[in-house]
């Protein structure tokens, strides 16, 4: 399995070719090439993880690289570390199960099927590819799927949303090009490389140091999203469609946070001291602002949207405290709130898909008439609201617990979100699953046995992380070991 | 032999998973299933006991997690305290399942009830054996998940949800306070073993040391629902009784105690601390008790009663005894435990909780009135019954070192008495207020009274001269360093009061004594304020619940119109603009050609104008 990289990447991209070719009679085929790519993906992204050599956490692996465009130094470059193992496992996983939750997608599936493969190929490569020139062209390629995903198969206002999304995702990618441009051209001798870039980097001019920094960041926090420039978010997530919303969530935002760890952090220490303290605060606002907006909602879509904010605050404020506990929490945070709210925006599509609202005032008592959907839903919900024992806490933990070591009084600040947090998910429990049963409620029937066994993987993952956050913790160990001391003493 | 010790709580854990999913094919098995995990725990816990007291210690399991190099381990604390409480809860929860037989028979959800009180079990008994901050706080949550669970267990009752909510909430402040104190405590002293707290302390700066125990403290006020966090205690009643027999009075809520006396070296390193933990209990046991000689919910008096009570063990811990807090701790679990199940199955036989439609009861169920009575004797203090005990003891240190201190647990004591008495007699005694078919609960249900009734009546001597203070010396072990006296003249005091509180109630609810107008009319608004819970209710959702509920609206106004709006804001200029700018675009050759004229003269002027200058 010498080229397992490109595999995982570019299968995707084939299974859509292969679509391409279907007849529209036999339309139905295009969700098996789909399944069978996706399936394919994870099978070969869970052999990766078995290969993955733990102790060398730090280096990269699997490295395949050869000269693409020789005039300019462009390599196609791609490899996989401590911080991208998890993510690119991530995305295979939710890439499979959001195909099978793309069941409900009747009209033009062959086009959704090819835009949802291409969109898979774009997530991936961003996670693996180490040369800029590539890792820009897979950031772009996710957004132009994304945007017809939403624009085509969204709610009533999906061009709205649809552009919202991609002028402003567009509006940070310029930034990088820029960014990246700069440094290709300050490098000597000029180079795409990631690795070697982050070599020279520390010896630019400072002032060039933190404005490439903030080129970057700005990228990068518009992608997250960081408070205040996630309001495409609620938009995007309440036009999407059900799998759609899974990806988004649980995929395409961990690509800001991943810039973040693998570009902004590592390139660019100096300036990253320099505006630690903004970035924590502004982390502290993201958990507590998102959890008070999340609080506000009466779409249950749009809470999920806003508790998604607020709990990518937690990556944030652990990133920005600079020190090993916190990093780490971040890095698991990204993967935790993946899975989580991952199966959160799968149970909202179960009962949109049957009741055909997302008003959370018109539900209760569906623990009476299905309790199933009951189970699953306290299940991620309380694993969202950091409750110990499910994976959403040790994140969290570590991520204050590393805030706490660098800025005491943000992280008291960004606690109070875990009790906001707790509240919103507990009344939103409160006014779909108990109470009496609403009149229209009754007549939902469960969970089918697709919906179960698509949340089946990510409830026995948060269990397994939160009982033992090894699991997870030994893969991006060696990496946060080596990087955080190096970069930040 | 002591190193099963982690295995008492895998066994409620396995009933825990079996109970979920084998319910269909268990049925009403499941409830064997949960008594049969939690006697094991039970038979282990004594085990381990027997061989504790061979002298053996705690141990490690394996690394969890690590913070910043420091390695949280799974570890096991064995001593006098938790091989204490691993009794005490495996006793009373063995006991209240197989009251829950009969209690809950025929629920809809009576497995799901089995799988969540074994769930429960298995959590409490991980607090107790936890041997770090980190890993208690996570079986900690895993308590108040249950309780949560079982709180809203009817949920189908708007009451019982919101209560569940409230519960949930309210102990979340508290964790929140507790887990910044673990972390505060983590970045001073680079540990977060029990084991490590006398030898830190040392070292610490005492600043920073208070607020950390402080902070801890604030989860042991939300847990064992002290003031100002004992709210979610009373509504927590919704949940079935036998629930709130386990979890809201006998194990659960007495964890903040539990964590207190857990750390007990924490606390007394630094003074101020300790102080604060004796206040907070007084201000609770005062309040708690004055509000229960007025509520007419058999349940909530004896939820209020709880908190009294529980505010009593902290004001023990608070002056400073170890022993007497965890003593009062432990004979409390009994007598309580009782109390509610007597209360459950008077609820079982009448099916109302309004006292006064109670009344004549004795006659109709003789088993649970005896053991009523018993039960109210024991808590009342009533020599020489388990709470006479216990309490004797707290009133006794309470009284050598504050005299403020010791007047609010005397006041308690009187009321408690008193509160009781009017509960026992207005129910059991007197005439059948309302027409009730009542009649005596299952043998599953009176057999575990007749058991807990003889620990409310014997366990107490543990800790008595009697016994030459057995419990104690179990507790403190080496750590017992002057030799325990009897304060007689304490124990004279405390019965005395006790009695006075019985003799006040006989008069006014079974004497047919009459107060003066006057003097009901001088007491009126106290009864209203009593009547009203002191108004923290209201005063809570006034400060904190409907701003909070204001402020988060306004944050998503302000993130609806200022943040999104500056974004729409931006994007409608650069359309506005473009608008604008592409009226240039006219598609007249004229107009281009003009500008392209008018160009080429301005070109001509600067160039003429360069020449010319050059000259």
């Amino acid at each position: 399995m010498a080229s397992i990289l490109s595999l995982i990447i570019f299968l995707p991209l084939v299974g859509a070719l292969f679509i391409l070719f279907v007849p529209q009679e036999h339309v139905r085929l295009a969700r098996k090439i789909a399944l069978l790519a996706t399936g394919a993906v994870l099978a070969l992204s869970i052999y990766l993880v078995t290969q993955f050599d733990i102790s060398q956490g730090a280096q990269i692996q699997f490295v395949e690289k050869s000269i693409w465009i020789a005039p300019f130094n462009i390599w196609y470059f791609v490899g996989v570390d401590g911080l991208s193992i998890a993510l690119v496992f991530l995305t295979a996983l939710l890439g499979f199960i959001a195909a099978l939750a793309s069941g409900g997608i009747q009209q033009r599936q062959k086009e959704y099927y090819v835009l949802y493969l291409l969109l898979m190929t774009g997530m991936t490569g961003t996670f693996l590819a180490l040369d800029f020139f590539l890792f820009y062209i897979f950031w772009e390629v996710v957004l132009i799927p994304m945007y017809f995903l939403i624009g085509i198969w969204g709610g009533p206002r999906r061009e709205y949303a649809a552009i919202k999304f991609f002028l402003y995702t567009l509006l940070g990618s310029v930034l990088m090009l820029v960014a990246i441009l700069v440094m290709y051209f300050t490098s000597q001798p000029h180079s795409f490389n990631m690795l070697e870039i982050a070599q020279v980097s520390g010896q630019f001019d400072l002032r060039l140091q933190i404005l490439l920094f903030l080129a970057f960041y700005l990228a990068f926090a518009i992608k997250v999203p960081v408070f205040p420039f996630h309001t495409w978010l609620p938009d995007a997530h309440v036009e999407a469609p059900t799998p759609i919303s899974v990806i988004l969530a649980g995929v395409l935002l961990k690509m800001g946070t991943y810039g973040l760890v693998r570009i902004a952090w590592p390139m660019f220490p100096q300036a990253v001291n320099y505006f630690a303290f903004s970035l924590a605060v502004l982390g502290a606002i993201g958990i507590v602002y998102g959890a008070c907006v999340a609080m506000a909602q009466t779409d249950f879509k749009k809470m999920i949207a806003y508790s998604s904010v607020s709990h990518m605050g937690f990556v944030i404020l652990g990133l920005a405290s600079r020190n090993i506990a916190g990093v780490n929490g971040a890095i698991l945070e990204m993967f935790n709130h993946g899975i989580i709210t991952g199966g959160m925006f799968l149970l909202v599509g179960v009962l949109y898909d049957r009741a055909h609202t997302r008003e959370l005032n018109r539900f209760g008592g569906l623990s009476g008439t299905m309790p199933v959907y009951a189970f699953f839903l306290t299940f991620c919900s309380l694993a969202s609201l950091g409750l110990p024992g499910l994976s959403g806490f040790v994140g969290e933990f570590l991520s204050l617990a590393g805030g706490f070591g660098a800025y005491q009084w943000v992280t008291v600040v960004a606690a109070l979100g875990l009790i906001i947090t707790a509240v919103y998910f507990l009344y939103m429990i409160q006014r779909v699953l108990l109470g009496p049963a609403n009149i229209s409620g009754a007549k939902y029937p469960d969970m089918n046995i697709t919906e179960v066994w698509s949340l089946v993987p990510l409830a026995v993952i948060i269990v397994v992380v939160g009982f033992y956050p090894n699991s997870v913790l030994q893969f991006q160990a060696a990496f946060v070991n080596t990087m955080v001391p190096m970069l930040f003493k | 032999m002591v190193n099963i010790a982690h295995l008492i709580p895998v066994f409620p854990f396995l009933a825990f998973v079996i109970n979920i999913f084998f319910w269909q094919k268990l049925k009403e098995k499941t409830a064997w299933v949960s008594i049969a995990a939690s006697a094991l725990s039970c038979f282990f816990s004594l085990i381990v006991l027997q061989s504790y007291s061979a002298g053996a210690g705690s141990y490690k399991l394996g690394q969890w997690l690590s913070i910043l190099d420091v390695p949280i381990d799974l570890g096991v604390t064995i001593d006098g305290l938790s091989v204490m409480m691993l009794l005490v809860v495996t006793i009373v929860a063995t006991l209240i399942k197989i009251y829950s037989v009969g209690y809950m028979h025929g629920d809809p959800r009576y497995s799901r009830y089995f799988a969540y009180i074994s769930l429960f079990t298995a959590s409490m008994l991980g607090l107790v054996l936890a041997d770090n901050f980190l890993v208690m706080y996570i079986f900690w949550e895993g308590v108040g998940l249950c309780s949560y669970l079982l709180i809203a267990f009817w949920f189908e009752k708007p009451a019982a949800s919101q209560a569940g909510l409230k519960a949930f909430v309210t102990t979340r402040v508290g964790d929140t306070g507790f887990l910044l104190g673990i972390l505060l405590l983590f970045f001073t002293t680079k540990t977060l073993n029990f084991a490590d707290l006398s030898s830190f302390t040392i070292t610490g700066s005492e600043g920073v040391l208070t607020a950390a125990a402080l902070l801890i403290f604030l989860g042991a006020v939300g847990k064992s629902a002290q003031f100002p966090l004992h709210v979610w205690l009373p509504d927590a009643m919704e949940g079935p009784t036998a629930v709130s027999a386990l979890i809201h009075a006998a194990t659960m809520v007495a964890a903040g105690v539990y964590l207190v006396a857990r750390c007990f070296a924490l606390f007394a390193a630094v003074p101020l601390s300790l102080e604060v933990v004796a206040v907070i209990g007084a201000i609770s046991a005062v309040m708690a008790a004055s509000i229960a000689t007025v509520n007419n919910d058999i349940k909530r008096v004896l939820a209020y009663s709880t908190v009294s009570q529980l505010g009593l063990m902290m004001l023990g811990l608070g002056v400073g005894s170890l022993a007497a807090g965890t003593f009062h701790l432990m004979t409390h679990a009994f007598f309580k435990a009782l109390l509610f199940l007597c209360a459950g199955s008077v609820i079982h036989a009448v099916h109302t909780q309004d006292i006064w439609k109670m009344g004549g009861l004795f006659s109709k169920m003789k088993t649970t009135a005896m053991t009523f009575v018993i039960g109210t004797l024991a808590l009342a203090g009533v020599p020489p019954l388990a709470g006479f005990w216990s309490k004797d003891e707290i009133l006794s240190h309470a009284y050598h070192h504050n005299i403020i201190l010791f007047a609010a647990a005397a006041v308690t004591s009187l009321l408690t008495a008193f509160y009781m008495s009017r509960l026992i007699f207005v129910v059991l005694f007197g005439k059948p207020r309302s027409d009730l078919h009542a009649h005596e609960s299952p043998k599953t249900m009176t057999v575990p009274l007749v058991i807990l009734s003889v620990f409310a009546i014997f366990v107490g001597f543990l800790g008595s001269p009697l016994a030459g203070y057995a419990f104690q010396k179990f507790i403190l072990g080496e750590a017992l360093e002057t030799a325990m006296q009897p304060d007689y003249f304490m124990m004279g005091v405390s019965t005395a009061i006790s009695l006075l509180g019985i003799g006040l109630a006989y008069l006014i609810y079974l004497g047919g004594f009459k107060l003066p107008q006057g003097i009901i009319r001088a007491f009126k608004p106290i009864h209203q304020l009593l009547l009203n819970k002191y108004y923290i209710d209201e005063i809570y959702d006034a400060v904190f619940v409907k701003p909070t509920i204001k402020i988060c609206g306004f944050f998503f106004g302000f993130d609806w119109k200022i943040v999104d709006g500056v974004v729409n804001g931006v994007a409608f200029s650069v359309q506005w603009i473009a608008g604008k700018l592409k009226l240039l675009q006219t598609g007249f050759v004229q107009n281009y050609i003009l500008v392209q004229v008018l160009g080429i003269i301005l070109l001509i002027i600067a160039v003429l104008k360069k020449l010319w200058l050059q000259f």
